[in-house]
Formats: C-alpha cells, sequence, structure tokens
C-alpha cells in the first residue's frame, strides 16, 4: 500500500471487540480513513457507535477487555518513515503517545491530576520524552500564552484553582508541547458553557493555523463539527458509514443516517423548523441486524438492505458512502449553500 | 397559540424574589430581584450558562425550593397563604421533571409502582382496575407503547429516552398545570431527543399544561418555544427575555448577543459565515463576587465606565422591540433604587 506523504495517518480495516459476558461486542468494524497533514476530521455518532473507542484503539489505551483484531493503523513520521500502531512494542508506543499523537479528552478535571501543579505535568512531561527544563518551561509558557492564559498564574495553579474553559485551554496547551503531529480531542467542548465553547474552539482553529497539527475531533455535536471539520465521518454500529468533505456530507449527504442526524438537530438562526427524530435505538453490537446495521431505522430502507450490507462506494473523490439508497438519500437533503 | 398575556391570571408568579445559599459562611446571591410570570399553556425557556440560576428558578418555580425573599404567587394568591387541602392540590399543579432519568428514578421499583405511588397517595383513583387504567393511560400518553411491555419492567431495563418519558409520565400523574423540566433531553441522544420534545409539545397541546423548560442549549430552546418566550439569565439576574423569534433574531443585551453570535450552527456555511462577538474577558466572575453594578460589565464590549459598572440595570422594555432588556444603554434612562 503506498502513502501519499501528505498522509499523516492511515487507518486500514480496523475491527475492535470487547468480551464481555454475552459474547464478543463488535465495536469498531472494519473501518479505513486517511488523516492528511493539517486535516481535521470530525468523527460523528450518538452514544455507542464506536467513536471513543475508536479513539482509544489509534492510541492503543483499549481497556482490558477490549483488543484490536485485525487491521493496520499507518502513522507517517516527519522523517517519511511509517509505522504501523497496531504492533508497535511498549516503548516505541510510549514515546509514540503525547511526541507524535496527543490527547484531549472530555471532563478537563479528570484528565489533570489533582495533586500537582501544572508545572509538575510539564516537567513529567519533558522527562518522559527527555525534554530540558528550561526548554519545556520555556514552550509551556509560549503555549499558555497562545491560548489565552496568563502563564506565571496558571504554571504555578493546581487544577482547582482552575475554572473549567482554562483547564480544557491548558490540556491543550499540554498537548503541543512535544510538537506533535497528530491531537486527539474527545468531545472537547462537550461539558463547558457557550462562551467558553466559542473561546476553545477560537483557540484550537489559531493553534492550528500556526502549528499546522492534525486533529481527530469527536463529538456528537454536529454544530461543532459543522464548524471545526474539513473532513466528517459518520459512525453507526461501529462502521464508518459514510465519510467525506464537510460540505459534501452536509449539503449532499448519501447515507441515510447522516441525514437522519442532520435532520434532527436543530439549528439556532435558521428560522422555524421542522425537525424529524429517528425511531427505534441503536442496535445490539452483539448481534447485530442482517443486511445494513441502519435498516430497522431507516426510512429510505427497501428490500435488499435487510440482507445485504451495503459496500462503500465512492461517488464523489473524497466521498465514501455504505448505502444502498444513495440517491434517494440525497434528493431528500433539502440543505443549501446560500452563498 | 400565543396566549393573551393581558386577560388571563398567571399560574405562578415572581415577584422580587432573592433566593441567597450559604456554603462554607460565604453567602452566594444565586438569584436577584427576579420577575417572571408563566400563563397557563405557555412555553417558557430559561437559557443561560452554569451558575447563572436557572435550575434554581425552576424549583422555586415548581416549590422545591423557597425564596429568601420577595413574592411568589400562585393563581394570583402568596403561596405561603396556601395551608391544609388546598396547600395538597397546589403541590399538584407544579411539578418537575429532572435532567438525568438515571438517578430520578428508583432502581427498587418497577415503572408500575413509580406512577402508581403518587396516584394512591393523592387518590386519584378509586380501585385497582381503575389505577390499571391510569397507568395504562398515562404510558399511552407519553408514547410509551404497548403499556403492557414497560409496565413490569424495572428503570434499568429500559433506554435513557424511555426513562425520560417515564418522568413525564409521572409528574402528569397527578395532573399538573405546570411542569418544569430541567435539562430534560440533555443526556439524551440526538436522534432520541426530538421525539421526547415532540411528546412535550403535544401533551401541552392536549392537557394544556404551561412548560418551563430550562436548558444550556440555545438552538434547542429555540426549537422547542418557538411559539413562546425565552428569558436568558446571567448571575443571578434575568438580563433578557421577550418571544423566542426576536430573541433570536433581533437580540437587544450584549450577553444575549454574544451568546446567540458564540454558538456554533449545525450547517458549515451557516457557521463559517457567523461573525462572533469578542467578549473583554472570557471568565465567569464567581458567584462570591459578583462585580458591582451589572454584573456583565468586565466582559461585556459595550462597557461604559462610570455607568455600567455603577447602576443595576432593571428590566425594562426597550422602544421598538418586544423583549424587556436590563441593560442602561438600551433602556431609558429611569433608574430606581
Amino acid at each position: 500500500m503506498s502513502i501519499s506523504p501528505e498522509i499523516v495517518l492511515s487507518v486500514r480495516n480496523l475491527s475492535v471487540s470487547y468480551l464481555a459476558k454475552r459474547g464478543r461486542v463488535r465495536a469498531v468494524n472494519n473501518v479505513s480513513f486517511d488523516l492528511r497533514k493539517g486535516e481535521t476530521l470530525a468523527l460523528i455518532g450518538e452514544s455507542g457507535c464506536g467513536k471513543s473507542t475508536l479513539n482509544l484503539a489509534l492510541i492503543r489505551q483499549l481497556p482490558i477487555t477490549g483488543s484490536i483484531d485485525s487491521g493496520q493503523i499507518l502513522y507517517t513520521r516527519p522523517d517519511g518513515q511509517t509505522v504501523d500502531v497496531v504492533s508497535m512494542r511498549k516503548e516505541a508506543l510510549r514515546q509514540f503517545l503525547w511526541a507524535d499523537c496527543a490527547m484531549v479528552f472530555q471532563g478537563a478535571l479528570n484528565s489533570l491530576n489533582p495533586v500537582l501543579r501544572v508545572r509538575d505535568l510539564v516537567y513529567d512531561t519533558a522527562k518522559a520524552h527527555r525534554l530540558n527544563k528550561a526548554e519545556a518551561r520555556r514552550r509551556a509558557f509560549e503555549l499558555f500564552q497562545k491560548v489565552r492564559l496568563d502563564p506565571a498564574r496558571v504554571f504555578n495553579a493546581y487544577p482547582h484553582e482552575l475554572s473549567g474553559g482554562m483547564r480544557q485551554r491548558v490540556l491543550l496547551a499540554l498537548a503541543l508541547l512535544l510538537r506533535p503531529q497528530i491531537v486527539i480531542m474527545d468531545e472537547p467542548t462537550t461539558a463547558v458553557d457557550i462562551l467558553t465553547q466559542r473561546s476553545i474552539l477560537d483557540v484550537i482553529e489559531q493553534l492550528k493555523a500556526e502549528f499546522g497539527f492534525s486533529v481527530i475531533f469527536i463529538s456528537h455535536d454536529l454544530a461543532v463539527a459543522a464548524e471545526i471539520a474539513d473532513t466528517v465521518a459518520t459512525m453507526y454500529a461501529g462502521e464508518i458509514i459514510e465519510i467525506g468533505p464537510v460540505d459534501e456530507v452536509f449539503y449532499r449527504s448519501r447515507h441515510a443516517y447522516s441525514l437522519a442526524l442532520l435532520n434532527a438537530a436543530p439549528r439556532l438562526s435558521t428560522g422555524q423548523e421542522e425537525l424529524l427524530s429517528i425511531p427505534g435505538s441503536p442496535p445490539d453490537l452483539i448481534e447485530p441486524p442482517t443486511g445494513c446495521k441502519f435498516h430497522p431505522r431507516c426510512a429510505f430502507a427497501v428490500e435488499v438492505c435487510k440482507t445485504t450490507p451495503p459496500p462503500l462506494i465512492m461517488p464523489e473523490p473524497g466521498h465514501r458512502v455504505a448505502c444502498h439508497e444513495t440517491d434517494r438519500v440525497m434528493a431528500h437533503n433539502n440543505r443549501k449553500i446560500t452563498t | 397559540m400565543m396566549p393573551n398575556t393581558t386577560s388571563t391570571t398567571p399560574l405562578i408568579e415572581l415577584r422580587g424574589v432573592h433566593r441567597q445559599f450559604e456554603v462554607d459562611g460565604v453567602v452566594l446571591p444565586v438569584l436577584q430581584d427576579i420577575n417572571l410570570s408563566v400563563n397557563p399553556n405557555e412555553i417558557i425557556c430559561l437559557v443561560g450558562e452554569s451558575g447563572c440560576g436557572k435550575t434554581t428558578t425552576g424549583k422555586i418555580i415548581a416549590g422545591l425550593l423557597g425564596q429568601s425573599s420577595g413574592e411568589v404567587l400562585v393563581g394570583g394568591k402568596p403561596r405561603e397563604q396556601y395551608t391544609g387541602p388546598e396547600r395538597s392540590v397546589l403541590r399538584r399543579q407544579l411539578q418537575i421533571v429532572h435532567q438525568d432519568p438515571f438517578a430520578s428514578l428508583n432502581p427498587a421499583h418497577t415503572i408500575g409502582d413509580i406512577l402508581s405511588f403518587p396516584l394512591k397517595r393523592h387518590k386519584l383513583v378509586k380501585d385497582r382496575a381503575d389505577l390499571r387504567r391510569r397507568i395504562w393511560e398515562l404510558l399511552t400518553l407519553v408514547d410509551l407503547t404497548p403499556p403492557g411491555d414497560i409496565v413490569n419492567k424495572y428503570p434499568h431495563q429500559l433506554s435513557g429516552g424511555q426513562r425520560q418519558r417515564v418522568s413525564i409520565a409521572r409528574a402528569l400523574t397527578v395532573q399538573p398545570k405546570l411542569i418544569v423540566a430541567d435539562e430534560a433531553v440533555s443526556m439524551v441522544d440526538v436522534s432520541i431527543r426530538v421525539s421526547i420534545l415532540k411528546t412535550l409539545h403535544r401533551l401541552k397541546d392536549e392537557l394544556g399544561l404551561a412548560i418551563v423548560f430550562i436548558t444550556h442549549d440555545l438552538a434547542l430552546a429555540k426549537y422547542f418555544a418557538w411559539e413562546g418566550r425565552i428569558g436568558v439569565m446571567y448571575l443571578g439576574r434575568m438580563v433578557e427575555i421577550g418571544p423566542t423569534p426576536d430573541m433570536i433574531l433581533n437580540p437587544q443585551h450584549p450577553y444575549t448577543r454574544a451568546l446567540m453570535a458564540a454558538v456554533p450552527e449545525a450547517d458549515p456555511d451557516i457557521t463559517r459565515r457567523k461573525k462572533h462577538i469578542e467578549l473583554r474577558s472570557d471568565e465567569i466572575p464567581r458567584l462570591s463576587e459578583i462585580p458591582h453594578g451589572c454584573a456583565f460589565h468586565p466582559r461585556c464590549p459595550q462597557f461604559l465606565g462610570g455607568k455600567c459598572d455603577v447602576i443595576v440595570p432593571p428590566l425594562l422594555p426597550v422602544p421598538g422591540v418586544t423583549q424587556t432588556v436590563a441593560c442602561v444603554n438600551l433602556t431609558p434612562a429611569t433608574v430606581g433604587d
């Protein structure tokens, strides 16, 4: 498989399962995607769709009951060398995390050790990755400034002395300490208020422009995805069922589930609008439905959907979708770009 | 279906309501000078960021909390004057649905039990057959059908959305006139959320309910309360309130404007073209250190020194619009003490 120099991460046919009492839970099933340099990929979907499991698999931090069953996670280093994260040994993985691929989790308070000052976190990271203390401090101060924090105050503070928004920005700054190529963000703006969310989104945008890292952004919030993403991947029952440029997925959605999600999401400045709910509930991942896993809830389902899983087709370059009824779905999307 | 606000007696009216809590010897003014009336069959959304007092307001309306000062009138009469059986009837009129359907339903009771307790307690059913009939009716009312599949289940056997419907059914057992829904759908997935909101809408129409809907999600507030009103709260005060379309399309208070501008939209084109408003500070002040004058002044882009940091702006009508707004720069300079 050849990998273009533009691609930093190439995930191929990744499957992850958890062992449960009733059997194997296929949480991520045959997922493939590429992440380009500087690209923001938003993974959207409802709880239980496998987006957080996918994220944990990418950084090999699955809980003990979970395992990667098959597939590759090909990471291309800045020097052009490509390595498979799935087969990395302990020490190589330890170096890969944070230095090459950093994470920002939801709920900043749980991600920061309450008995350590922010500066201890900075120095710990520096020590683990052989960065000297003075340089670590210099970089931390620079990054805190960039995320609109008062460096001197934050550097010596304990997590509880900072507000939720400040903590989330501290995490962003810490994630960038070792200049990673990839930052994975799992619902970073979910537990925060509107204006705090705004400042975090603005800060992410500004940092991206400056450092050029790629982002995998996990969210159930379509509005945040619409704003921040270059590429959107919709996940359902452990599979990426549609992936494409943000405008393609929002304005020319070809998968019935993507369209259903859009039809259920209210927009603020569009005046009165009619929303549609999705009937039923997400499927059981131990014994998923036959055919297309979405068919029991799908308004477009026809006979073939019940028996045959739809293949992933590419109707436009860069836009892939797994749905038997793409044309009918697309005809039903009434969203338009007005400019 | 806009209720006629001039001729109807409000279902409940808050007049100059203050509420404070003491935490470790520090007095926190969680609500200050709230004036709000809810009319029969009306939808009001209270929005604002955490700590703005929207939940406290909801609890005071539902009668779960008392006010520290000010008056709460129910049906035109101060709540304290209701006593004995009259008070019991009053309690039934105002119900609440909480945010977390995992915490608000007792895991040891079946759904049938959960619904039968209030029916028996308030003697709303004659006998067992009547009880069963009423429970069936309630479950059908909140779209939990067929009721026979639900009634003997325990909360953990239901999904989050179903549990929230049980909470709504429980609130309806006592035939309330008003339901406070406090972030009632914020823990539910996008696909299920809309159907619960539609159920609430239908209940409002069929049963003539008034709904006080508390949320931090402005787009959701817009959708749910399009024919009602939205009130925006900040640090314990109402800063702007008015009919939903005007609040969304023509917000007046600098804080409301900042909120509306800050919200990302589920539409790439709209969200890219949105103009954001830069605030002077990103941090919300603590409730123990509420700024003098207008509480928003340290962050407000339209801050006027010597005015905004001195005068506490009262909620007043603004000429030419339908909203009432608490901002000295927008309302005629009539400042009471």
